[in-house]
């Protein structure tokens, strides 16, 4: 037994050895809790995540104080079941919360409040532990004005295409609907099988239903309605005027080029004078002076208006937007092409709403946003939505007179079926051709606000796929709108 | 003078006789008045214990079920009632037993029986069907067998006679899961024997009996051990005919990695068996060579053995798809780091996370649902109260009187330890992950035995190191 008491060194270094175990297991503990936490949990294959928003009361969606999605408490393994009360109607501003095929539209983008997990309502969480009450999601109260949407979705008829309309002074969108669309109650189904079935029913079908289109999918050629900002940034640019006279033939061959390019009419503009005016060749909405307008101002004073009024960049609505685009680097045939929104110019509905939202607001653009406010279970307003200024791209001044133009394009121009009595309403057609059989797959639009003194709306309007004109068909759908809003 | 003489031896033949009678009496009033104050101690923090055990096993019912089931909770006291008889026990046995041990264990295993029955109720079991109900059978014969241990085993120089026996009772219990009838394999691992419908794991016994062999032979043959063979580097190396027993210890952790597929239980032998070499030869040599022939069987194991290779890909890339999703990749290995990382710091509070959705959620990955319902306050409190009981078991060691009883100690707590490590690195990512039960907590009749068996042990041993000093002085 010669080690008898010098065993004690060796057990000390044992003890540390065991010391510095458990200490590993401390620290990785640590680890895994405090700094991966937040990876883990987003981590797409991390199932608790999913369960828990569904298993919290998540807060309802509301338009006008009346929910439009709600929570509703079921006896299975998520309890609640999350029902929208008018699903097409709203499809494409709540989105679809499901359980697996991810969340969409304002359940997507504001799933943090609705399901209770935002930070701001770290404190309620908390609370719910202590008390082992079920923790609750936050309400969000909507922009949308339900008369503005009904009439929005009854205009479009059966017809795919998007309406979306803007109160310009905030920025608030008051009617988003995108047809076709779907019903996201069978995508927020508890029975995954069916919901998989409905998504890739969905997916498959070549309208994309899906798709929100006032905000993202393959954006659409503006066709005329590009004239505006091309207009405006004539003006604003100080090297036009709206008198500026511009060579008038009935037909241009491109430079370089042997594509030639008409008027909608097939002749020249405003009866075959030798020169038009801006004035005249924006209220008539010609391609040719438009061309040659483009070719003087030059692709980069139209890139600088673009970026202005939001041509590059996505937004949150909350949902986030496709960027619309206005090329770069263009030959000077596309340049001119471009100028009345051919070539490659590519816009969302709601860029276009953005710009005559703009030009209504005194050159002004505010940041569009879909919420009004969120409210906690206790009645808190946690986040105040203040309007916010997205960009001043123009002047007042050329903001008062591009007001004058699209009145003058309403009340004695090509967008004549957008006039109501007694109103001062302004607008712009376009009728963009997509390739192929010209005259039967066209995207028709109109742009517009309402009343030009005190604008209360501002409205882009698509209607896809189909022949006519701009004018004869968008026009109409927006009219119904501006009136379903300042009726009320 | 005879009746003088007579008389004369009469009365020293008395005096001897008062004498004896004050010293058994006074070890009597000695036995009865001081030891009263460890008991004392224990019998609050046991009461603080069953506090906590109790009001977990409600909190569980109220937040997953949100009712009461006083069925379940009867159980649990029940099972209080036996600890308590237990601590009575000690009183009579062991009146200077560590105060610590025993509250520790009480809360482990409360907080395991909880966790398991949490786990059942997600499950939707009731009955002879929940684990929870099982486990708490279990840990009641587990007592009992501690119960018998300590009344039968007074003194633990009793098992230094045993030590041949415990070695060949430890290979008879790993090799036992191999027999053709009775062996049976779960998960991959071929760890269990099987009798009817009742599995038994006998690996979870061969440690105890193990670590009795290991300490009945280090003090004994550690002489040779230690003090002849060659200096080499600096370090002198046993000789070649010292190396017997390191080698047979090698090949049965190597027969049990290849065989059994099971390399946790590998990993705990060898570990055991160096860390008992070491205290016992204070030879680093020993270590460096065991830990030398580990790492090669290891390295070749997990280039051959396709478990072990997957065990090591989970480990150092889990969130690859790949891995994630190959069979024996990282998917529990990655589901529990999501149930650790929803406990976060504050935790999801008993009966309120998802633990249920990791496989093996009430044995191996126990860890992690008490992590995820309990939160990193509750890891770091377990993790603080297995270290609680590691050290009393070092603390035998350090103040032992007679070096098998010191080894014996020392030996039992560290592979508490060990296993702690092995089963919550694993799951934590410190190691590679391998299938041990978390002592006291995880589910499982054979590694509740064992491990009360070991605080049995424990406590006997702590009894003794405060006995022995007493008697030396009053002798």
């Amino acid at each position: 037994m010669n080690a008898a008491g010098g065993m004690n060194k060796e057990l000390k270094r044992v003890s540390m050895v065991v010391l510095l175990m458990f200490v590993a297991l401390f620290s990785s503990g640590t680890f895994i809790t405090v700094f991966q936490a937040d990876n883990l949990n987003a981590d797409g294959r991390n199932v608790r995540t999913l369960y828990k928003s569904f298993s919290a009361e998540r807060g309802p969606l509301l338009v006008d104080g009346a929910p439009v999605a709600v929570s509703t408490p079921v006896n299975d393994n998520f309890k609640f079941q999350r029902v929208y009360t008018n699903p097409e109607l709203y499809s494409a501003v709540t989105g679809y919360f499901s359980l697996n095929q991810g969340n969409t539209g304002v359940e997507g983008a504001l799933n943090d409040y609705l399901s209770g997990t935002a930070d701001s309502q770290f404190l309620d969480q908390l609370n719910s532990v202590f008390t082992g009450q079920s923790p609750k999601g936050a309400a969000v109260e909507l922009t949308i004005d339900p008369v503005a949407q009904q009439a929005a979705w009854d205009a479009l008829g059966d017809q795919g295409g998007a309406v979306i309309a803007l109160n310009p002074k905030t920025g608030a969108i008051l009617a988003m609907v995108s047809k076709p669309t779907y019903d996201p109650n069978l995508l927020a189904s508890h029975d995954t099988g069916s919901v998989i079935d409905a998504y890739n029913q969905l997916l498959a079908d070549e309208s994309d239903p899906l798709i929100n289109r006032t905000i993202a999918g393959d954006l659409y050629h503006p066709g005329s309605v590009f004239k505006l900002l091309v207009t405006a940034a004539a003006l604003d640019s100080g090297q036009f005027t709206t008198e500026s006279t511009f060579a008038n033939p009935s037909r241009l061959q491109l430079p370089q080029s042997d594509v030639t390019i008409s008027n909608a009419t097939e002749g020249a503009c405003a009866g075959g004078a030798e020169t038009v005016t801006l004035t005249e060749a924006l209220r008539l909405s010609c391609n040719i002076p438009f061309a040659e307008l483009g070719a003087a101002l030059g692709e980069n004073v139209i890139a600088e208006y673009a970026d202005g009024f939001g041509f590059g960049h996505r937004l949150d609505v909350p949902m986030r937007t496709t960027a619309s685009i206005y090329p770069e680097n263009m030959d000077p045939a596309q340049l001119m092409l471009s100028s009345f929104g051919q070539y490659d110019v590519r816009a969302t509905p709601l860029q276009i709403a953005m710009v005559t939202a703009g030009i209504a607001n005194g050159g002004t653009v505010m940041q569009p946003t879909l919420i009004d406010s969120v409210i906690a279970p206790n009645l808190t307003v946690l986040e105040p939505f203040q309007p916010e200024v997205f960009s001043e791209p123009i002047s007042e001044q050329t903001a008062a007179t591009m007001v004058q133009l699209m009145v003058n394009n309403v009340s004695n121009g090509v967008a004549g079926s957008a006039r109501i009595n007694g109103v001062e309403v302004g607008g712009k057609t376009g009728t963009a051709e997509s390739g192929g059989n010209d005259n039967i797959n066209r995207t028709l639009w109109f742009t517009g606000f309402a009343p030009a003194n005190d604008p209360q709306i501002a409205i882009a309007v698509v209607v896809e796929n189909r022949p006519g004109l701009g004018g004869s068909v968008a026009a109409p759908i927006a009219k119904k709108v501006i009136e379903a809003v300042l009726n009320k | 003078m005879p009746a003088n003489g007579k008389s004369n031896t009469m009365s020293v033949s008395s005096s001897n006789l008062a004498n004896e009678r004050t010293t058994f009496t006074d070890a009597i009033r000695l036995k009865l008045r001081v030891p009263a104050r460890l008991r004392n101690r224990e019998l609050v923090l046991l009461l603080f214990a069953f506090v906590i055990t109790t009001g977990a096993m409600a909190l569980v019912q109220l937040g997953a079920i949100g009712v009461l089931d006083t069925g379940v909770l009867l159980l649990s006291g029940v099972l209080s009632a036996l600890i308590l008889g237990v601590h009575v026990c000690l009183r009579f046995v062991a009146s200077e037993a560590d105060p610590f041990i025993l509250p520790t264990v009480t809360v482990l295993n409360g907080l395991g029986i909880a966790m398991i029955y949490r786990i059942d109720l997600a499950n939707g079991l009731f009955g002879w069907e929940a684990a929870g109900v099982r486990q708490i059978a279990w840990t009641g014969l587990a007592i009992l067998i501690a119960l018998g241990v300590l009344l039968t085993i007074r003194n633990h120089r009793v098992l230094l006679r045993y030590r041949f026996v415990s070695m060949f009772g430890g290979i008879v219990l790993l090799l036992l899961p191999m027999l053709p009838v009775i062996g049976h394999s779960e998960f991959g691992a071929q760890l269990w024997i099987k009798v009817g419908s009742f599995t038994f794991q006998p690996g979870e016994l061969a440690k105890i009996a193990l670590a009795i062999f290991f300490a009945g032979y280090l003090v004994e043959s550690r002489d040779s051990l230690s003090m002849v063979g060659k200096k080499f580097l600096g370090m002198r190396f046993p000789r070649v005919r010292d190396l017997g027993p390191i080698l047979v210890i090698w090949a049965a952790s190597l027969a049990v990695l290849i065989f059994q597929r099971d390399l946790g239980t590998s990993l705990l032998y060898f570990g055991l068996f160096l860390v008992m070499i070491y205290v016992a030869t204070a030879r680093l040599s020993w270590v460096i060579l065991g830990l030398a022939l580990f790492l090669a069987g290891a390295v070749v194991a997990s280039q051959t053995l396709s478990y072990v290779t997957g065990r090591f890909n989970g480990w150092l890339d889990p969130f690859n798809p790949d891995v994630y999703e190959s069979i024996g990749g990282s998917y529990q290995l990655v589901q529990g780091l999501f149930g650790l990382a929803n406990g976060g710091l504050i935790c999801t509070g008993l009966g309120q996370g998802r633990p249920d959705l990791v496989p093996l959620a009430q044995s191996d990955y126990i860890i992690a649902s008490l992590g995820e319902e309990l939160g990193l306050a509750g890891l770091f409190a377990i993790l603080a109260l297995y270290l609680l009981l590691v050290s009393r078991g070092f603390r035998i060691g350090f103040a032992g009187q007679d070096d098998f009883g010191r080894l014996l100690g020392v030996g039992l707590a560290f592979v508490v330890a060990l296993q702690v490590f092995i089963v919550i690195g694993g799951v934590t990512r410190v190691i590679p992950l391998t299938g041990l039960t978390t002592p006291f907590l995880a589910a499982g009749g054979s590694s509740l035995i064992a491990n009360w068996i070991i605080v049995a042990l424990l406590l006997r041993l702590s009894d003794t190191i405060r006995h022995q000093p007493r008697l030396v002085v009053e002798r």
